[in-house]
């Protein structure tokens, strides 16, 4: 673990940081682990908070009602919108996976393409409906 | 030297728990937001009596916090997974770590609060 290898600590590093050289599955990976964290740090906490003003009294309701009529406040929902669906897809697959379902390479191709378009799909149909 | 093969690293269940309760809690999510996004397609607009009403029915409580509970079980692990992904001072990492769950603790018992307080 801790033991000195002055050669390979030398060696140059590459990192590929554009998202779009990966493959279709990595594509869906990476979206997966942003979407969760994104879901964590600021999703969690919104929910509650609005969960506890729109339960606490009518005019927290109507409140909440006339933040969320804001254009700005539902790009913001569809932003939670998409990252809730596609981890919500993008985790049906792994299950899916999970049991042995798709596992070679051209389903888990095909497969990841069907979780980006989902998410997307659904996003806009949610965007539809509230706009 | 280790000796290599006395050295079992599958022999404790590292990771299997964290493993099966992330695919558990994935499943009552599933289940749940399926259920709900079908009441909200079936009512169309949803006003505060109605709202409140669906709250006060205890079944929907229970369901709503099991909901809540797998979600801070869920994100737990994960978010822990990515800070072992990237968070490579133990110090920090477990500093970040008791953070994430003790925030998730305090969600939880504000979940509570909120959902047999209406």
């Amino acid at each position: 673990m801790s033991s000195p290898q002055p050669a390979s600590r030398q060696r140059p590093k590459y990192v590929d940081i554009n998202l779009l050289h990966l493959p279709m599955p990595g594509l869906v990976s990476i979206f997966h682990r942003i979407s969760g964290v994104a879901m964590f740090l600021f999703l969690i906490p919104a929910v509650l908070f609005v969960l506890q003003g729109t339960l606490g009294s009518e005019a927290g309701f109507n409140h909440w009602k006339s933040v969320f009529a804001h254009p700005f406040a539902k790009l913001i929902l569809l932003g939670f919108v998409w990252c809730y669906m596609h981890h919500l897809f993008a985790g049906v697959r792994y299950l899916l996976l999970d049991v042995h379902v798709g596992v070679a390479l051209e389903p888990a191709r095909t497969s990841a393409r069907v979780v980006l378009a989902a998410g997307l799909i659904a996003t806009v149909l949610v965007g539809v409906r509230i706009w | 030297m280790v000796n290599a093969a006395k050295k079992i690293p599958v022999g404790a269940h590292y990771g299997w728990k964290d493993w099966l309760a992330q695919r558990v809690t994935a499943v009552i999510m599933l289940l749940f937001s399926i259920a709900i996004i079908g009441f909200f397609m079936l009512k169309g607009g949803v006003t505060f009596a109605d709202w409140k009403e669906l709250f006060r029915s205890q079944l929907f409580r229970i369901l709503a916090l099991m909901f809540l509970l797998s979600v801070y079980y869920h994100a737990s692990i994960g978010i822990k997974d990515v800070l072992m992904d990237y968070i490579k001072p133990a110090g920090l990492r477990i500093g970040l770590q008791v953070a994430v769950l003790l925030f998730l603790l305090g969600c939880t018992i504000w979940s509570v609060t909120i959902i047999w307080g209406v």
